[in-house]
């Protein structure tokens, strides 16, 4: 598959590497995108089919699968590779694709890092994996690998930190690269308010990678000496504080979260435009609201963890920040409506997902201010609602974001057109089984079930079991989606430059498929400002 | 949620719900107009695009700021609740929860009672590996315990939570209370049952702490004031008699492995 979206190159005379070689040795962003999209589907599918055990093992009560540390192993090992393997590869692997066609460079600014941060990953997660057939079983305690309890890991311990450090190095190296990229090659005329929002928002999404990917890595570093060397970094007996850990984390975490969703702001902010025929409504205001969220996200931290026992100052800290994303964040939604408003709409499949994003991201976020309120978290905190809410911003928000960038850019990539149809079918049972598996998590987690965990009582059988069904249904639904890029890269009808009629911007003054170094000369400041009409 | 059978439960009920229809009320808007659009500016339909709709400083100004309002009226209330369960003075009745893998530690630190309190053995029989017992036959299957813990109703019971080995977190929804256990640190919390409400209140565990995290429930034994009293002297007898005679009656007891020592009071 992966040769068949490669750029048709018969007309230009580079001596570039073939077979394998050519991704071995991989410098061309196209190649290296491809290669993170091609991992980051493996990943999804990986992940996805421990979230599938997961939902057979809840889908009654009563253990009928699985010991509960399996159970454990499983919620821990699908939360890491969905994050570290899945969504943050496939943006990695749309920045890479689609960053120096929409600022008019001929590929990143260094090929050669990125070649090495991508061939970091496979490594990482072989070896994260391979912590499955280890004495005592793959990590157990939660991706947020609290301590004391992380530090009961057996045999896989190790492995747990070093992968994880390993994923850090690949995200930064990368990060770093998207930042050089875009501050130093952009075309003459490509001023920092003329690029693309998927632009924006990935330079911002840089920026708060190598922020906190380093505190990341702090932080499992004083759980791994903590483990072997005697430190007590985080052992209260001798004089450490399991809370600090939490802080570090979350410090990182938070950010982390929106590094997951902001491309996707970016994605929805081309589609909609696009298939609203109109352009996009506040484009300053959408920027400022993007930086205004990023730098946010770095004092919200501890509403991960209101129940820890906080000084009611600090409480109400946090929860008034979390509060204020609310700001911002409105204001990306009703921007994203105002752009459809007195528009020409058609719906193909980009524009479903994209639709679907503003609709269900939306709810993801009105749990997320409920969650806030702190009486109230009191309730919620490590229950369904939570998973509820999570899943929500991450599924129909980042995933589905992605979904939308890979359905509006496969025919420029492929110059294909893929089966609109099949592709429409994939649309609305994702997005039917998407509601049907997580909508029942919110009546589960306020019925007061908690979460990460492989039985439960009685009463909380039927909304499991519906949730199950969903999980289901999603997961096979999910199977038409390398169906339908394979199909589309080996037959699908052949496309012009502009795939869409109502698309703008540099990468769609390329020709479908873009030739090898996208733009060996820079594009004009006419062909510029049309692309830049928003 | 439950509404409970505290004040403080019904309180962050209140505010649940009220945020809930807040929201919902946004939703209608903020759906209502995309629904429209989506309805109304279709290409098939005609619909030709405004170009010239790009930028509208008022509007925008107007949905910056209205949202902050709304935020103000939502954080009022919130942090009002939130002063009142932070406010941990004039506690009639202290007892010390310490959470171990997996089960809970009671500890009636005036009176000398402490006790264990562990998943029922009927639960536990029908919660392993493919049992064979059909869990909708086990009374309070995964939410009963051998011993509860045993309250007065209309009293503020103040409890010390803390744990023995990981975090576990506490948390009973009917009377609105979660609050992490976790080792070296002592957190406080209260609940107060009103007159009227004695009765079994059940709940979990709410933080992963193992293999067994999903069972170790918590059930809460709500009695009237004399019962209460009845109950508390006969433990604190039966405690005073198995006692041995070198050891002092109020022994400040924790789980098996309790790193007492390195306590450390946080509490604000």
């Amino acid at each position: 598959m992966a040769e068949l979206l490669a750029p048709a190159a018969s007309h230009d005379h580079d001596h570039k590497p073939h077979g394998w070689r050519r991704w071995v040795y991989a410098t061309n962003h196209k190649d290296i995108g491809t290669m993170y999209l091609v991992f980051a589907c493996t990943m999804f599918f990986i992940g996805g089919f421990m979230a599938i055990l997961i939902r057979l093992e809840l889908f009654k009560p009563g253990l009928q699968f699985f010991d509960p540390q399996f159970f454990n192993s499983m919620t821990t090992m699908h939360a890491l590779i969905m994050i570290f393997g899945a969504v943050m590869p496939a943006w990695t692997g749309l920045a890479n694709w689609m960053i120096p066609m929409q600022i008019g460079a001929p590929d990143m600014a260094l090929p050669r890092l990125n070649n090495f941060s991508f061939w970091i990953l496979p490594f990482a997660f072989t070896l994260l994996l391979s912590s499955l057939f280890v004495p005592g079983g793959a990590p157990a305690g939660g991706w947020t690998m609290y301590p004391p309890l992380v530090l009961q890991t057996g045999a896989s311990f190790p492995i747990l930190i070093f992968s994880i450090h390993l994923m850090g190095a690949s995200s930064i190296l990368g990060a770093i690269n998207v930042i050089v990229t875009i501050v130093n090659m952009r075309a003459p005329g490509m001023t920092l308010l003329r690029m693309p929002l998927f632009v924006w928002t990935w330079l911002i999404t840089a920026y708060l990678l190598i922020a906190v990917m380093p505190v990341l890595a702090g932080a499992v570093t004083m759980l791994l000496t903590d483990h072997f060397f005697g430190t007590t970094f985080f052992t209260a007996a001798g004089g450490g504080d399991p809370v600090m850990f939490q802080h570090i984390f979350w410090f990182f975490g938070h950010p982390e979260v929106y590094i997951l969703i902001l491309p996707a702001f970016g994605i929805v902010s081309e589609v909609v435009p696009t298939f609203s025929r109109k352009p996009l409504f506040g484009y300053e205001a959408m920027v400022y609201a993007v930086a205004s969220i990023a730098f946010l996200s770095f004092i919200v931290w501890a509403h991960h963890m209101f129940t820890v026992g906080m000084p009611l100052a600090a409480q109400l800290f946090f929860m008034l920040s979390t509060m204020l994303i609310a700001v911002p964040t409105g204001v990306k939604v009703f921007n994203w409506t105002a752009t459809m408003w007195k528009g020409s709409l058609s719906f193909e499949p980009p524009m479903l997902f994209a639709l679907a994003f503003l609709f269900l991201f939306t709810v993801g976020g009105f749990s997320g201010l409920m969650l806030a309120i702190v009486p109230a978290d009191y309730q919620y905190q490590d229950s369904y609602f939570v998973v509820a809410h999570f899943h929500y911003v991450l599924v129909p928000g980042a995933v589905f974001g992605i979904m939308a960038g890979v359905y509006y850019w496969l025919p420029k990539w492929t110059g294909r057109m893929y089966d609109l149809k099949l592709a429409t079918w994939h649309f609305w049972l994702s997005a039917i089984f998407v509601n049907v598996l997580f909508f029942p998590q919110h009546f589960l987690g306020l019925a007061g079930m908690p979460r990460r965990i492989p039985d439960y009582a009685v009463q909380f059988t039927d909304w499991n079991m519906v949730s199950s069904i969903g999980a289901f249904g999603f997961g096979l639904a999910q199977l038409l989606f390398p169906y339908i890029i394979w199909k589309c890269a080996r037959s699908g009808e052949h496309v012009g430059k502009k795939a869409w009629e109502g698309a703008h911007g540099l990468e769609w003054e390329l020709p479908s498929p873009p030739p090898y170094h996208s733009w060996i000369t820079p594009p004009s400041d006419a062909v510029i400002a049309r692309g830049a009409e928003h | 949620m439950p509404r409970g059978v505290t004040e403080i439960s019904r309180k962050i009920y209140d505010l649940h719900m009220e945020i809930f229809w807040v929201c919902v009320a946004i939703a209608v808007v903020v759906f209502g107009a995309m629904i429209w659009s989506i309805i109304t500016y279709r290409k098939s339909r005609g619909a030709i695009p405004d170009g010239t709709l790009v930028h509208n400083t008022k509007v925008e100004v107007i949905w910056t700021v209205v949202p902050v309002f709304i935020l103000i009226a939502m954080a009022v209330p919130a942090a009002r609740t939130l002063v009142e369960i932070e406010d941990t003075t004039k506690t009639e009745l202290t007892i010390k929860v310490t959470g171990f893998q997996w089960g809970w530690n009671y500890d009636y630190l005036d009176q000398g009672v402490s006790y264990y309190s562990r998943l029922d053995r009927r639960s536990d029989a029908a919660r392993e590996l493919l049992s064979g017992i059909d869990p909708h036959t086990v009374d309070h299957y995964l939410l009963n315990v051998d011993h509860p813990l045993v309250v007065p109703v209309d009293t503020k019971v103040r409890l010390l939570i803390t744990a023995a080995d990981v975090i576990h977190s506490w948390w009973v929804p009917a009377l609105g209370v979660k609050k992490d256990a976790i080792p070296g640190f002592v957190n406080e919390a209260w609940f107060k049952v009103d007159p009227d409400k004695p009765g079994l209140y059940r709940g979990q565990c709410a933080e992963l702490c193992g293999r067994d995290h999903a069972f170790m429930p918590i059930v809460v034994d709500v009695r009237s004031k004399a019962e209460f009293a009845a109950w508390l002297k006969e433990k604190a007898a039966r405690a005073q008699a198995a006692a041995p005679p070198a050891a002092p009656a109020v022994t400040p007891s924790a789980a098996p492995a309790a790193p007492t020592t390195a306590s450390r009071a946080t509490a604000s």
